[in-house]
């Protein structure tokens, strides 16, 4: 008797670079409207060209080396409370 | 007659009869009661009081108006479905201790002054404990112990502000604060503590993660809500709040950035949510407090409906960290779905809940012309997509296949998260149900081009970073000091100190009384008597001509005799003797 094939299209490493060519292309696509479309600015900056694609990418890298930085001090071994 | 019936007193209630129903009539009847309620609250009419009068007081257990009747109608709500998600639970004790807490937080957000509100407050702190202690183990144990003692601290500080309060306003109604002095400071601390804001928020990613799997689900929704629905209430506009909640929004996000627990991402994560609404409060506008309670709202909907899918995860795999967990997807897809619905809910991705609601506070701010203000919230919703939007499922469903095949969970947790996803999805479609039980009348639209525009920029290259940075957010098999280190190093570090410095003095003073003068006093009563005797002895045997091996003969009777006290009359009348000369020239 044939065993019924697992679902594990997301393990497949030509899925994976689907995956990775549909991320970019949906990253630059959102940033097309902001050509045509003038946003209601409520501060100076936020009617800037792709404000809040930038705003997104720089404060997550931010965060993220932020939090590695941080980690240097704050990391334990997981019975660090046991001992 | 229905118009003054607390709600709360239904769950409190019907808690004691829980043991009576046995097998499916006992999950039908815990699900029925909150649904009880919920009617209820809808029934009842805003304006409408119901008062005792106790010691002197006339007690409030019923105040209703818009903003007490929103957080009873998600209270209930969530309540109903979190006990649909526990119906293969037969265990009383989880059971009645939730019913308590939940009936104790709706006790909360009815209460009109602050003496029955202070009353709640302490029933939910003390029923809570119970759905940590549950999960019995070890861990629970201690995480629970550390739970009640943090609340202890919080409770105290909240009664001493609410008796200076009293003393000096001469009421004890609970509405709005505008004095700023000691008393009032000490109730916001006391809030505060519950609103789990650094530096005393470690309770929380301490505690819910060792809470059992549904104790983790309902927890989740009420500590920290019935605190925001309590700042709302009593401390609308306070600027400092707007401080708190900004440094909660970011601080929840780097330790859940730093966490392998899937279930302590989450408990991170209340702490960044909880920020938004506090900023919100702090802001105290009409349409900042309104995206408070709406935010809270939806937050109960989709923290609740995180919490189900990890707690499934860990119902069916007994695993939590993300180190164990991957590539779950292929066995479990309708927990990753519904998890995943959570997920972009969390993070205001628009046709979700987060979207309607979370973009109020923010406006809130943009209104008020703090700019500041609304950079670091735009900055934290970035990051909340980031923590809990695409790590938690990422990590649990995906990354790397570590071989678990557990199979999708039981139905009662699907119903439940299909429910809890259904409302997600709903309120972010047509948020107009619950625009309009919000207490101010402001009209609102989330859905304009621009709008949906620049939020999908944000979060689609918050996703490319993620990914990008894959490698730096490996999860590694570590915990994240955070400051319960006071209390559970620190505690050590004092007892350490103290046991150094008190043990110390102790082995000091053994050595000299015990060991030194006690000995010497020892020593000398009990040879006294037999050098004193020697003394007098030896030089007049020396003169009768013994020496050597006699003397030491002789010496050794006389320290048997008196030892023994068998000494020959001669010597005994020696030794009186000598002893009354010292006496003598003693006095």
């Amino acid at each position: 008797m044939k065993q019924k094939k697992e679902f594990d299209w997301f393990d497949r490493p030509e899925s994976k670079r689907k995956l990775w060519i549909m991320l970019y292309v949906v990253c630059a696509a959102l940033v097309v409207p902001d050509v045509f479309t003038h946003r209601h600015a409520y501060f100076g900056f936020a009617h800037y060209f792709a404000f809040y694609a930038l705003l997104g990418f720089v404060s997550c890298a931010v965060l993220i080396l932020f939090s590695k930085l941080v980690a240097l001090f704050l990391k334990a071994k997981e019975d660090y409370y046991d001992k | 007659m229905i118009n003054d019936f607390p709600p709360a007193a239904i769950l409190i209630l019907g808690a004691l009869l829980v043991p009576f129903f046995k097998g499916k009539a006992k999950n039908w009847y815990v699900i029925l009661l909150p649904a009880a309620a919920f009617y209820l609250i809808s029934q009842l009419q805003v304006g409408s009081s119901w008062q005792v009068h106790f010691f002197g007081f006339d007690l409030t257990f019923l105040r209703v108006d818009k903003l007490s009747k929103v957080f009873g109608y998600i209270f209930t709500l969530n309540a109903v479905a979190a006990f649909v998600y526990a119906f293969y639970l037969k265990d009383n004790t989880q059971h009645m201790s939730a019913l308590f807490y939940i009936g104790s937080a709706i006790g909360v957000v009815f209460a009109g002054d602050l003496v029955s509100f202070y009353f709640f407050w302490e029933v939910m702190a003390v029923a809570s404990t119970f759905l940590i202690l549950g999960r019995k183990t070890e861990k629970a144990q201690a995480a629970g112990m550390r739970y009640i003692m943090v609340h202890i601290f919080g409770g105290l500080c909240l009664l001493a502000g609410i008796v200076i309060y009293i003393t000096e306003t001469g009421s004890i109604a609970f509405n709005a604060i505008a004095d700023r002095n000691l008393g009032t400071y000490l109730i916001l601390i006391g809030l505060l503590v519950n609103a789990a804001a650094p530096p005393i928020h470690a309770w929380l990613p301490d505690a819910y993660p060792e809470a059992t799997v549904t104790g983790g689900v309902i927890l989740s929704a009420y500590t920290t809500k019935t605190a925001v629905y309590t700042l709302v209430r009593g401390f609308p506009g306070w600027e400092i709040l707007i401080v708190v909640g900004c440094i909660m929004t970011i601080y929840g996000i780097i330790y859940a950035l730093l966490e392998n627990d899937m279930r302590r991402i989450l408990a991170y994560s209340i702490i960044n949510q909880v920020g938004f609404m506090v900023c919100g409060v702090g802001i105290g506008t009409a349409m900042s407090i309104n995206g408070t309670v709406a935010h809270a709202f939806c937050h109960i909907i989709y923290k609740s409906l995180l919490w189900m899918s990890a707690g499934s995860v860990l119902y069916m795999v007994g695993k939590s960290k993300c180190t164990d967990l991957g590539g779950l997807y292929k066995t479990m897809p309708w927990t990753l779905i519904f998890g995943g619905i959570g997920a972009l809910s969390i993070s205001s991705f628009p046709a979700t809940s987060g979207f309607t609601s979370k973009s109020l506070i923010l406006d809130g701010a943009i209104h008020e012309h703090l700019m500041w203000v609304w950079l670091v919230l735009e900055v934290a919703s970035a990051g909340v997509f980031l923590h809990a939007g695409i790590k938690f499922p990422y990590f649990v469903f995906f990354a790397k296949d570590k071989g678990l095949r557990p199979g999708e969970t039981n139905k009662g947790m699907l119903i439940a998260m299909g429910f809890m996803a259904f409302l997600c999805i709903f309120l972010g479609l047509y948020p107009q149900p619950l625009y309009n039980v919000l207490p101010y009348e402001v009209p609102y639209q989330a859905y304009t081009f621009t709008h949906v525009i620049a939020q999908l920029q944000l979060l689609m290259l918050s996703a490319l970073v993620f990914f990008l940075f894959l490698k730096l957010l490996k999860r590694t098999e570590t915990i994240s000091i955070d400051t319960d280190w006071f209390y559970r190093k620190g505690g050590r570090l004092f007892y350490y100190v103290m046991d150094k410095a008190l043990n110390g003095i102790n082995s000091v003073s053994e050595r000299i009384f015990v060991g030194g003068l006690a000995g010497y006093l020892g020593r000398v009563s009990r040879d006294g008597s037999t050098r004193a005797a020697l003394l007098a002895l030896v030089p007049a045997w020396v003169i009768g001509g013994a020496k050597g091996e006699k003397l030491a003969v002789k010496k050794a009777n006389v320290r048997t005799a008196l030892r023994t006290g068998t000494s020959p009359v001669g010597i005994t009348a020696a030794i009186a003797t000598i002893f009354l000369v010292v006496v003598f020239f003693l006095m």
